[in-house]
């Protein structure tokens, strides 16, 4: 089934604060009522703790750090979820109940899967005969 | 696994009957451009890969052109034309290098065991599962646009790019994207269930209502693409209501769209200068077009429940102009009582704007100017500046109607439109 993953932007806030404990506890009730489909997520801490780091000159190079998010907008990441769906239509069902769509957006976007498991580096290692070695194409 | 499809490269027509005799190709090319949504549209059900049942579909169309004038026409075209395609798509597969190989043993499984014709139900379900995928919400609608006419009405990257005027290579670069779209979002091919098809069929209707006014009031096209464009939307509707009988909204759709095509020798002079309604020959209209889309229009109000769909009551204000013999004739009464449910229903600006002119005609210049000026948010929008200088026209304001129109010519792009403007307001 395809994954999806739905990014929650909305006004920065901070989810420790205790003025968020009704909307926390909306996040709880859309945490149980889509619990089939969540594999994963959280809330992020506000903008402020964020940290963007960059490589210069590509891979070994310069690692520079910025202070701050990677883009300063009046609506900033406040938290994700990874969803799986069957369909676009159902990723869309879903985020549009997500608490933080009701107050500012949520981008779906599908998630590419990952071809190769980490366990499937071992198992390419192991005899051809074995009877659980994983299927090789993946890594072909 | 085992090849029950025998030799793909052979032509499939021999077990499909007895040729009939030759043919001429344009007959052939009819025939192809009739099945060739039909047939598109079960080859990706069967694939569910757009891409590769568009390059099955058009290379089976190529080996048919090859081969009917030689055999002659078979007897179910669109089998034949199936069987093709799907050799073709089994093909194509084989070739492939990018696709998982479980994926590609499972789509050629499909393809080995489908039957060559399917009964009518699949068939329709197939050309809607086509249509509602073209013109899903999560496309852009100028994307919905071009699928639609690619897909489903069968015209070629060149000629969407031509119709909407559009360079070749952007238009082919929207179309990658949108279909990129449909693969990696998954946009599942299937008609939307019952609780969802109202508002997919609004959509729908949406869409291919802006195909047709994009060839109606497109801002440079010539007359030709224009009329190509609003004559391919026309189509699209009937196929609508062919498929989704019975439904206020599609009804509507069709019936706007035969009452404003109706009127297309009489919109424009022997220069391409705009004719206004109101000074339209309308013994220049298209009288059979009119009178279907007022039966239309009619039965569009009947179906619709409590709250009335937006193109049926589109679709009676448009009928009253039909139904009026001349200009004077029109009654501008029961225009402004449909724009009031019009307004109920959509209280945008727009419609409001549309509203005051309606009352302008039935006599109360002063009270539309008043309404049309109370509107904000149309600053930048020509109809409303427009609008503006014909009510202060009539208003015996001379100097600022003429203001107005100034305003109004510098936000359009159409010349003719410009003309009008400087013509009628010097």
């Amino acid at each position: 089934m395809p994954s999806y993953v739905a990014l929650i932007y909305t006004p920065d806030v901070d989810w420790s604060a205790p003025e968020y404990a009704g909307e926390m506890a909306e996040y709880g009730a859309f945490g149980e009522a889509a619990a089939s489909v969540i594999r994963g997520g959280a809330a992020l801490y506000h903008t402020p703790t964020a940290t963007t780091v960059r490589v210069t000159g590509g891979k070994g190079g310069d690692v520079v750090l910025s202070d701050g998010p990677y883009a300063e907008t009046k609506e900033a990441l406040t938290g994700f979820y990874l969803l799986e769906c069957t369909d676009l239509d159902e990723a869309i069902r879903v985020a549009a109940m997500i608490p933080g769509a009701w107050s500012g957006a949520v981008e779906v976007r599908p998630a590419l899967p990952m071809t190769a498991p980490p366990e499937s580096a071992t198992a390419a290692e192991a005899p051809a005969h074995s009877s659980d070695a994983r299927p090789t194409s993946v890594t072909t | 696994m085992n090849d029950p499809g025998g030799d793909p490269a052979v032509p499939p027509a021999p077990h499909l009957g007895e040729p009939t005799a030759p043919v001429e190709v344009r007959g052939l090319a009819e025939v192809l451009r009739r099945e060739r949504r039909q047939v598109l549209a079960s080859l990706t059900r069967l694939t569910g890969n757009l891409d590769l049942a568009e390059d099955a579909v058009q290379e089976a169309s190529i080996i048919a052109l090859a081969t009917w004038p030689r055999t002659g026409l078979p007897p179910n075209p669109r089998a034949w034309l199936i069987v093709a395609a799907k050799h073709r798509a089994i093909d194509e597969l084989r070739r492939e290098a990018a696709r998982p190989g479980k994926e590609k043993e499972a789509i050629t499984l499909a393809l080995h065991q489908a039957p060559d014709d399917f009964p009518v139900g699949v068939l329709r379900d197939d050309q809607l599962r086509l249509i509602f995928t073209c013109c899903h919400p999560a496309l852009a609608p100028e994307a919905q646009v071009a699928l639609s006419l690619r897909v489903l009405c069968g015209l070629s990257v060149a000629e969407v790019a031509g119709l909407l005027l559009v360079p070749e290579a952007t238009m082919s670069k929207r179309l990658t994207r949108a279909r990129g779209k449909i693969a990696a979002a998954g946009i599942r091919y299937r008609v939307p269930d019952a609780a969802e098809l109202p508002e997919r069929m609004r959509q729908v209707a949406t869409t291919v209502f802006l195909l047709f006014t994009e060839g109606y009031a497109s801002r440079s096209a010539g007359l030709h693409e224009r009329r190509q464009l609003a004559e391919e939307a026309v189509r699209l509707g009937r196929l609508l209501v062919a498929l989704l009988p019975g439904e206020a909204v599609l009804e509507g759709l069709l019936a706007t769209m035969l009452l404003q095509h109706s009127r297309r020798e009489a919109r424009f002079d022997a220069a391409g200068d705009i004719v206004l309604l109101a000074d339209q020959d309308r013994a220049r209209w298209d009288r059979a077009l009119a009178a279907e889309g007022v039966t239309r229009a009619a039965e569009a109000i009947r179906l619709s429940s409590v709250v009335p769909e937006r193109f049926a009551v589109v679709a009676a204000i448009a009928a009253c102009h039909a139904l009026a013999a001349d200009a004077a004739a029109t009654d501008w009464r029961s225009i402004v009582a449909w724009y009031d449910v019009l307004v109920v229903l959509d209280p945008s600006p727009v419609v409001r704007l549309n509203r005051a002119a309606a009352v302008a005609e039935s006599g109360e210049a002063a009270l539309a100017l008043a309404e049309v000026e109370a509107l904000t948010g149309l600053e930048g929008y020509f109809w409303w500046h427009a609008s503006r200088a014909e009510l202060l026209r009539r208003l015996g304001r001379r100097e600022e109607a003429s203001a107005a129109a100034v305003v109004a010519a510098g936000l359009t792009e159409s010349a003719a439109q410009r003309r009008l403007l400087a013509r009628r307001y010097p």
